[in-house]
């Protein structure tokens, strides 16, 4: 097991910038997820790590050791493609045994290896078979039975359940937690889906054109967002984001809407600033229908039209009018509503969010 | 008769003028051959006859007893035109898909400068005929000392056929997804080992039906064959036809026979290899 460290790491394809020197400290045993939008570089990121990739400048130490140049198979790291990228002309066993092979182990070890593997994935029954011949869940298994062979000192997981479907990777999702727990190494986990990286990871990474825009546990960037891209990006329906002008004390929207300054920023801006006013949906209820609704100190009440809703059962999406958009809120223990209607929604302005409109920075202190 | 009865009527319709086209089809693929077995079988008279004899009245292997029987009794050196047809195809075959791998590695692989237009100058060499080049290549060989050889015909026949071993060996490393061989490579693989113990194994079939091909074009190719080789040392099969042909006469039973003989071991090679041509091998590779 080993500690991972990225320091101004680079890629340039030709003029081109791909990663744009990050630098990013992984603890031995840690589970972190590099996410992002397409594009931002997190895979190629992992790429270098594993060595598929040149780096153009920085450096990258696994363990301590740094191994900018050295080639993928001396850097005691294993890989868990997106594609899966089993080998299609071997068995499961071949498949799971074949790292062992290239490095001359003795048929009895790497036996005992593979039984290993096999045992905690549950791959005992399908080593026979050919990856042709199984589900994509269980190809998603030797995939990482192959990975867990290697017994390596780092995992690189390169975005592994998208080619799932909803309800086995949420499936998946668990079985990689329960896998991380009883193999204890370090994992490098890239992925789009934010609810993935929120579920696994001990830390995340969110990165954006090249950069890092934040690194830190589940909560704190679901909770104290550094950029309006994070706050954007992590939380599921997104975050409600809205341009205002701070005017004496107060917000000031395009549509000439005002709300209260949130108590928390009265000291961090001054009239006249331009901000992004930041509130989740989970924030934003009919009033009686929240998650805090009850001794919440700053709630705000204002009549708001409903545009539609989306029941999901236990709780419903309410839209709702503001600011000549939507703005997705979310009420629990939902009772019929009919769009146009007008209800009373409370907005919990203690957990409201703003941001620098210019630099999209948070004016948190 | 109700509408559902029609469409069983109408698709059982379809299906026997489906049939009786692929008959028709095959009908005319295979006949030429067929045509040439026969009439390695029957007398010259019947060959010739007009209108033409469709079924023989009587056969005989005459033919080929004559073929083998040397020189002076209507036989002709077979058994050393066949070892020169065989030595040149296998040795140019082997060279071509050894140079096609490499190749077609490449262009699969690789971003390098000019890949586009070295690819294209390959597949336009396709489009010179053999035979145009004949007469050039006639003097070259002549100035090099290498008409009439072994060496002479293998050397132009690599040529002939590398670009289009490229090409085909191309398509199939391109459909062997790259992350098989990065996969490898993180399971402790040398580039080179990833190669052989992933991506060959994988495009093997595609490799095995170039080789054919490159095989097929050897050991049938006539036009060049016929300008650079001369003595019973280095004339193929395809030149040892014309053995068959006087100053006034054809023995057109004689031709029709070794033809057969010359069919017979590409027949055998194509079957053999065929069982092993078999697509969908990458399925199951990568995704669902």
């Amino acid at each position: 097991m080993a500690t991972v460290s990225l320091k101004k790491l680079t890629k340039r394809y030709g003029n081109i910038g791909i990663v744009h020197g990050i630098d990013l400290d992984i603890a031995d045993r840690e589970f972190i997820a590099l996410v992002g939008p397409s594009g931002c570089g997190k895979s190629t990121t992992l790429r270098m790590i594993a060595g598929l990739e040149e780096i153009s400048a920085g450096s990258i130490e696994i363990g301590g050791r740094i191994v900018n140049d050295l080639p993928p198979r001396s850097r005691n790291i294993s890989m868990v493609f997106q594609s899966y990228a089993l080998y299609p002309h071997m068995t499961v066993r071949e498949n799971l045994g074949f790292s062992l092979k290239i490095a001359g182990a003795a048929k009895e070890e790497m036996d005992r290896r593979v039984a290993e593997a096999s045992a905690i994935l549950g791959l005992d029954t399908l080593l026979d078979r050919r990856p042709s011949q199984l589900s994509g869940g269980q190809r998603q298994r030797v995939a990482m039975g192959r990975a867990i062979v290697r017994d390596p000192d780092v995992f690189l997981f390169d975005e592994p359940l998208s080619n799932l479907d909803a309800k086995l990777r949420t499936q998946m999702r668990t079985e990689i937690k329960k896998l991380h727990a009883k193999v204890q190494s370090t994992v490098i986990y890239v992925t789009h889906d934010q609810v993935e990286a929120m579920t696994l990871a001990d830390r995340i990474v969110i990165m954006r054109d090249g950069h890092i825009e934040q690194v830190g546990t589940p909560d704190e960037v679901f909770r104290r967002p550094a950029t309006r891209f994070v706050a954007g990006f992590i939380g599921s329906p997104p975050m409600n984001l809205h341009e205002a002008t701070v005017d004496d004390g107060q917000l000031a929207f395009a549509s000439g809407e005002k709300l209260p300054l949130p108590a928390q920023f009265k000291t961090n801006v001054a009239t006249g600033d331009r901000v992004v006013f930041g509130l989740r949906p989970d924030d934003i209820y009919p009033t009686g229908h929240g998650i805090s609704s009850g001794g919440v100190a700053d709630v705000h009440q204002i009549e708001l039209p409903i545009t539609i809703t989306e029941p999901l059962g236990n709780e419903t999406l309410v839209f709702v009018e503001f600011n000549g958009t939507d703005w997705v809120s979310r009420m629990l223990n939902p009772r019929p509503l009919r769009p146009g209607e007008r209800v009373a929604m409370s907005l919990d302005l203690s957990q409201a969010h703003l941001f620098a409109a210019e630099t999209g920075k948070t004016l948190r202190s | 008769m109700d509408e559902n009865s029609s469409a069983r009527l109408k698709r059982r319709l379809l299906g026997i003028v489906h049939r009786i086209g692929l008959f028709l089809a095959m009908l005319t693929i295979c006949l030429p051959g067929l045509w040439i077995v026969l009439s390695s079988l029957r007398p010259t008279v019947e060959i010739m006859a007009k209108p033409p004899v469709w079924i023989p009245q009587e056969i005989s292997f005459d033919a080929y007893v004559a073929m083998f029987s040397g020189i002076g009794k209507g036989g002709i050196p077979v058994i050393e035109y066949f070892r020169n047809s065989l030595i040149i195809s296998v040795t140019s075959t082997i060279i071509a898909v050894a140079i096609g791998m490499a190749g077609g590695y490449a262009f699969a692989r690789y971003r390098f400068r000019g890949k586009s237009s070295v690819f294209l100058g390959l597949m336009l060499t396709r489009t010179v005929p053999g035979i145009a080049l004949s007469l050039p290549l006639f003097f070259l060989y002549v100035r090099l000392g290498i008409i009439d050889t072994h060496f002479g015909l293998i050397l132009a026949y690599v040529a002939l056929n590398v670009p289009f071993t490229i090409w085909l060996i191309d398509g199939f490393f391109r459909q062997v997804p790259k992350d098989l061989a990065e996969a490898a490579q993180i399971d402790g693989c040398t580039r080179w080992q990833a190669f052989w113990q992933v991506e060959f194994p994988l495009a093997g079939p595609g490799i095995a039906s170039a080789a054919i091909f490159a095989f097929l074009t050897c050991w049938n190719e006539f036009a060049l064959a016929s300008q650079l080789t001369r003595s019973v040392s280095a004339k193929t099969l395809p030149v040892g036809l014309l053995d068959y042909t006087a100053e006034f006469t054809i023995d057109w039973r004689g031709m029709c026979a070794l033809a057969v003989v010359m069919i017979i071991p590409a027949l055998t090679l194509t079957y053999i290899v065929q069982k092993h041509l078999v697509g969908g091998l990458t399925s199951g590779a990568v995704k669902g």
